[in-house]
């Protein structure tokens, strides 16, 4: 039950829920108080002051973003006064940001450019007092450029509240307050689990990917090279957004097209290793529940997860699956029965990913993920890349006529493309157990419980097992660090007191969303952009010919990876290639302390 | 009880510990003992006196002779001389330039030290603190007493609180009795109340000299404030370089916890409250209350936002009141007199005494406690003893850093919250810096806002960037490299910091910037492209 409160802005009577800031009052009358700090997701930190209101009765401005609106508030949101002061505001802070708006990584997407763009600021107000600030090159997955930050703190809320990674804080004071790292020895020598939520929130391009466009297109410029592409189910409904299209709209032959077009030699797909994955992970899940093995059983698609656990829950080590994700299964593969079948040197292979993710930069890299005998993804490109490249090869996404992924590793099901969701890879893992256990398929796929953006969600199933009998199964969803610790933190507990769990298996995924609000998605996603894209990939599992990974022609049938490659799953040869081991890591500087599980 | 011929007073503040006060203590102590005088002269270490600047002082009883710059060499003499002998030893008094040949100057009847308004200030260099019998025999806890004997409920302590006009001392001037209420009122098991000793305003040190001087008075109030608003648990936050001060009342509160004045179910009366002292680590903006709870919590030391205040979201979250040193140090002093008293004392709206600190071109700078709406150029002229040396008065910073500059125009302003207002000043800290006529505002300004761009915490970007901003305009036009547009681009700057900065550190970097290109911008326009027209005429 929530109390409202009526209050008048700029003479629109508007009535709202008790607790409501200013900022969120406006928007119900259609007016954006111009900010900067804020973002709609996020806890507001109030650092820039550019969002300023009056109000009766009040001698100086308040700021829209953290005032909490009262009972018959009087508030101005536009005045000669205010816009006096958010112009003064932006000149300062454009005196201390470094401008190279046409090169920067945020050009177009910046909150920063916008607006001073909207209020027409004078560049030259202020003399510049920026100083010398080098950038921080030393994570594989994100890069800062402290000449860009303007301090409004959304990066260190992320870190902190909404993942609770606790790799971002700031140091200093005054004019030298910089947001940093451990010791400022960087992103990569600190806790950052590389999920590059901080770069999707950032609102001046102080906060991205490292790019590897360059490398990707020289090595398709490269006549000797073969390059093969992947893309993660997420890819696919995000494009849309980017080209103008409806947002959330799944344009999967589209984005095939195009990369054939842009000169990939084989266009291929990561979710034909995502089907393969459930069907590794389901026989990994079948397995323990069968043989009394360690349960909850937890996902391990998520890189940034992954790392998150080795740092704050080295104790889940053994809960977590051993198979490796999508992209690093594709990986390995690619670079042995893609070689194999196709008779291509795999030395000759530049084996490229187009991930939602800045994580899969740094899973591509780990010392481990080097099964094919070659570092299994050579390069990985984030959507940002993606869409970035599409635009300089000059090729009109809108209007390119579809076409498919080459059918070896190109072909997918439904329960594939859901694993861009929260949710989706739980939904489809329960799709192939129920046919492991039962022998039979679920008469409704649709596993609604776990979809949807609630931060941790559960569903009870009972499966008719033919050798267990009727089986009550406990599972969870958590998507974002900060949901997924709140969870596990009561899995601990459950374990600590009673020996077990409630749940058998967990999903987690380190962003909030899913991959679908992957750190390598476009700046600016929100939590509602990321939920449309979501139901984009449920309207495409929906209309799937095929919606079970274990109906996959290209992974269980006679032309499959497994009757010409693997053997079955949970093979000797699937176990090489497609699980891994994990490492614990110190939550000071995230490096490895001990390895926690072996490769079997 | 021994009667003594002599009683020989050394107060004791950080700047005494420094010029070897312990030392001139311990010899003096010494030589009276192996003198056998121990019977005759009594030697009391107590809180300081207010003087600044004069190293170790000593006064010594009956005569009310005043000794300035004592070193541990001077002792013998004194003792000999003087104890001994009877003879004043001139070299080292303190006569307040006023020669009076042959007669001794009662350091009650001169400069500083001069009969004053002592309200929170009464027990300071008059008692050995640090004896909890001689607190309580000059009425110490008496006001604990009286609310334990006569059943004085909390409500009663607030409304008395709120009818005395008792108001914040810290700066804002805010009413108390309104905090506790606030506090009280807010739903809760949990409360706190934290005293607010983190004096980092630039030329205020009052609350030091209070802690120095009568921790146990802190100690009461806070007994007095706790019980009030239902908090059982109360914090000093005392700035950490105040050594002596947090070692005098770490002493006070471990005293008070040995005579049952600390801790559960005090005196019998079934109020329980403690004490714990938190020390800060020098940042001024901790000073600000929410910073000042966030630095508490272990966390970087920055302000929340507001609302929630912490009388509803303070420490913890939990209801919290924030009162500074001076404002809880008169709490005894108007549970005992009562609200009228205290309302008689002050002005309008001002209710009580103020401690000011008086420094800059004085000649005897230190601290007096007078009433409220005394006029700014008494406090100057009869115990600051005027501008040094004679010269002309050309400016007071009134309030700290975050204070306005006033011209000679102004002197005869009374010093108190609504007066102050009016002449668009603040009382602020209750500090006031003298400067005479050769004092360079432009110069002094650059000092003030080199202050403000030191302890900017870097929160918001109007403060972070704009005192950064200001310390540049300020440097280039005081070497007279600046021009006109310069100046509209400071004030540009600090209004733009007063109506959008997150906290009141940025909102209040107007006043001084302000005041100084308004009351004193001749003293700017005349150094305008000074360098420039220079280099033309010598082309």
């Amino acid at each position: 039950m929530h109390r409202t409160v009526k209050l008048y802005i700029d003479n629109n009577e508007v009535e709202v829920p008790e607790g409501t800031t200013i900022v969120e009052a406006a928007k119900k009358i259609g007016v954006n108080i111009p900010t900067l700090c804020y973002f709609e997701d996020l806890h507001p930190t109030g650092a820039c002051g550019i969002c300023v209101v009056e109000m009766e009765g009040t001698p100086a401005p308040k700021r829209a973003c953290t005032t909490p609106v009262m009972e018959g508030m009087k508030v101005k949101t536009n005045s000669a006064k205010l816009r006096a002061m958010r112009k003064n505001v932006l000149e300062m802070i454009l005196s201390n940001h470094n401008v190279e708006c046409p090169s920067c990584y945020a050009n177009g997407k910046c909150d920063l450019q916008e607006l001073a763009n909207n209020m027409a600021v004078d560049m030259n107000a202020l003399p510049l007092i920026l100083e010398d600030k080098p950038l921080d090159i030393s994570s594989v997955s994100i890069i800062r450029e402290p000449d860009k930050c303007i301090a409004c703190g959304r990066c260190v809320v992320v870190c902190n509240e909404v993942q609770t990674v606790y790799a971002l804080a700031f140091a200093d004071r005054g004019f030298e307050v910089s947001v940093n790292t451990f010791f400022k020895e960087g992103l990569g020598n600190s806790a950052c689990v590389n999920c590059g939520q901080c770069t999707v929130v950032c609102p001046t391009g102080a906060l991205r990917e490292r790019s590897e466009i360059d490398e990707v297109w020289k090595a398709i410029l490269d006549p000797e090279k073969v390059v093969v592409v992947q893309e993660a189910p997420a890819i696919r409904v995000t494009l849309a957004e980017e080209f103008g299209m409806e947002p959330g709209l799944a344009t999967t032959g589209k984005m095939h097209a195009v990369l054939k077009k842009m000169g990939f030699d084989h266009v291929f797909d990561t979710n034909f290793s995502a089907d393969l994955t459930i069907l590794e992970e389901g026989t990994e899940l079948v397995e323990r529940v069968k043989r009394g093995g360690t349960l909850p059983l937890i996902t391990s698609c998520s890189p940034g997860w992954i790392k998150f656990m080795e740092t704050y829950f080295p104790d889940f080590a053994e809960n977590t699956s051993t198979c490796k994700s999508p992209q690093q299964m594709f990986g390995a593969l690619v670079k042995t029965y893609f070689a194999k079948m196709y008779k291509i040197d795999p030395e000759k292979i530049v084996s490229v990913s187009i991930m939602p993710c800045t994580a899969k930069k740094y899973e591509a890299r780990r010392p481990e993920m080097r099964d094919s005998g070659y570092q299994d993804v050579d390069f990985v490109l984030t959507t940002r890349e993606f869409v970035r490249m599409i635009k300089e090869s000059g090729i009109d996404f809108k209007t390119i006529p579809e076409e498919k992924a080459e059918k070896l590793m190109g072909e997918y099901t439904g329960a594939a493309t859901i694993f861009g969701a929260t949710g989706g890879v739980m939904e489809a893992a329960i799709r192939s157990a129920y046919f492991l256990l039962t022998g039979e398929n679920m008469k409704n796929l649709d596993v609604e419980a776990v979809r949807g953006m609630e931060g941790i969600k559960e569903a009870e199933l009972e499966i008719p097992a033919k050798e267990l009998g009727n089986l009550k199964v406990k599972v969870a969803v958590a998507h974002g660090l900060g949901n997924a610790r709140k969870l596990l933190d009561k899995v601990r507990k459950q374990i600590k007191e009673t020996g077990k769990s409630e749940y058998a298996f967990i999903e987690i995924m380190a962003c909030p969303g899913g991959c679908v609000g992957g750190g390598g998605q476009p700046y600016g996603s929100t939590i509602a952009m990321r939920a449309r894209r979501g139901e984009g990939l449920y309207k495409e599992d929906k209309n799937l010919p095929m919606r079970q990974s274990h109906e996959n022609p290209m992974v269980m049938g006679e032309e499959g990876v497994y009757a010409k490659f693997l053997g079955k799953p949970g093979s000797h040869k699937a176990h090489e290639l497609l699980h891994t081991c994990y490492f614990e890591r110190d939550i000071c500087k995230g490096a490895v302390v001990k390895e926690l599980t072996h490769k079997h | 009880m021994s009667f003594y011929r002599m009683h020989i007073i050394i107060p004791m503040d950080e700047e005494a510990v420094e010029h070897g006060a312990i030392e001139v203590k311990r010899e003096l102590s010494e030589l009276i003992e192996k003198n056998n005088l121990k019977d005759e002269v009594k030697v009391i270490e107590t809180g300081p006196v207010g003087v600044v600047g004069k190293g170790v002082v000593m006064i010594i009883y009956p005569e009310r002779l005043y000794y300035y710059n004592v070193k541990p060499s001077d002792v013998k003499e004194i003792f000999e001389e003087h104890i001994v002998k009877g003879r004043i030893v001139k070299r080292i008094e303190h006569d307040y330039g006023e020669k009076r040949a042959g007669k001794i100057v009662d350091y009650k009847t001169v400069g500083l030290t001069r009969e004053q308004k002592r309200v929170v200030l009464d027990r300071c260099s008059i008692i050995n603190t640090l004896d909890m019998e001689e607190v309580i025999a000059k009425g110490g806890y008496s006001a604990i007493e009286k609310i334990i004997s006569e059943k004085i409920k909390p409500e009663e302590i607030i409304e008395e609180v709120k009818n005395s006009g008792l108001r914040g001392r810290g700066g804002a001037g805010f009413p108390t009795g309104l905090k506790w209420d606030f506090t009280r009122r807010t739903p809760g098991d949990e409360k706190y109340l934290i005293c607010n000793a983190d004096e980092g305003e630039p030329g205020t040190y009052k609350d030091r000299l209070i802690l120095e001087g009568d921790p146990h008075k802190l100690i009461e109030a806070m007994i007095i404030g706790g019980y009030a608003v239902g908090a059982e648990k109360g914090y000093i936050y005392i700035r950490g370089e105040y050594q002596l001060s947090i070692e005098r009342t770490q002493k006070a509160i471990d005293d008070a916890r040995k005579f049952n004045l600390l801790g559960k179910n005090i005196l019998e009366s079934g109020i329980n409250f403690d004490i714990e002292i938190k020390k800060g680590a020098g940042a001024y903006v901790c000073g600000e209350e929410t910073a000042l709870i966030e630095s508490l919590e272990g966390k970087r030391g920055q302000p929340r936002k507001k609302p929630p205040y912490p009388v509803n979201k303070g420490l913890w979250e939990k209801p919290t009141a924030v009162n500074n040193v001076e404002t809880l140090a008169n709490i005894p002093a108007i549970i005992i007199n009562g609200a009228n008293w205290f309302k008689n004392l002050g002005a309008v709206n001002s209710s009580g005494t103020k401690v000011f600190t008086i420094l800059g071109h004085v000649e005897y700078p230190g601290l007096v406690e007078v009433e409220m709406g005394t006029p700014l150029k008494d406090i100057i002229n009869i115990y600051g003893g005027g501008v040094k040396k004679g010269k002309k008065f050309k400016a007071a910073l009134i309030g700290g850093a975050a204070g306005v500059f006033l011209s000679e125009k102004l002197l005869n302003v009374s010093m108190d919250y609504e007066s102050l207002k009016e002449n668009k000043a603040v009382l602020g800290s209750g500090a006031i810096l003298v400067m005479d006529e050769d004092t360079s505002i432009p110069e002094i300004l650059f000092s003030i806002l080199k202050f403000f761009a030191h302890e900017s915490c870097g929160q918001c970007s109007p403060c972070r960037i704009g005192t950064r901003h200001l310390v540049d305009l300020i440097y280039k036009i005081k070497n007279g490299e600046g021009t006109e547009k310069d100046l509209d681009m400071m004030l540009k700057i600090v209004e733009t910091m007063k109506e959008t900065s997150f906290c009141p550190l940025g909102q209040s970097v107007i006043m001084p910037v302000k005041s100084a290109l308004t009351n004193f911008k001749e003293d700017f326009i005349k150094i305008l492209n000074k360098k420039n027209n220079e280099e033309v005429l010598n082309a």
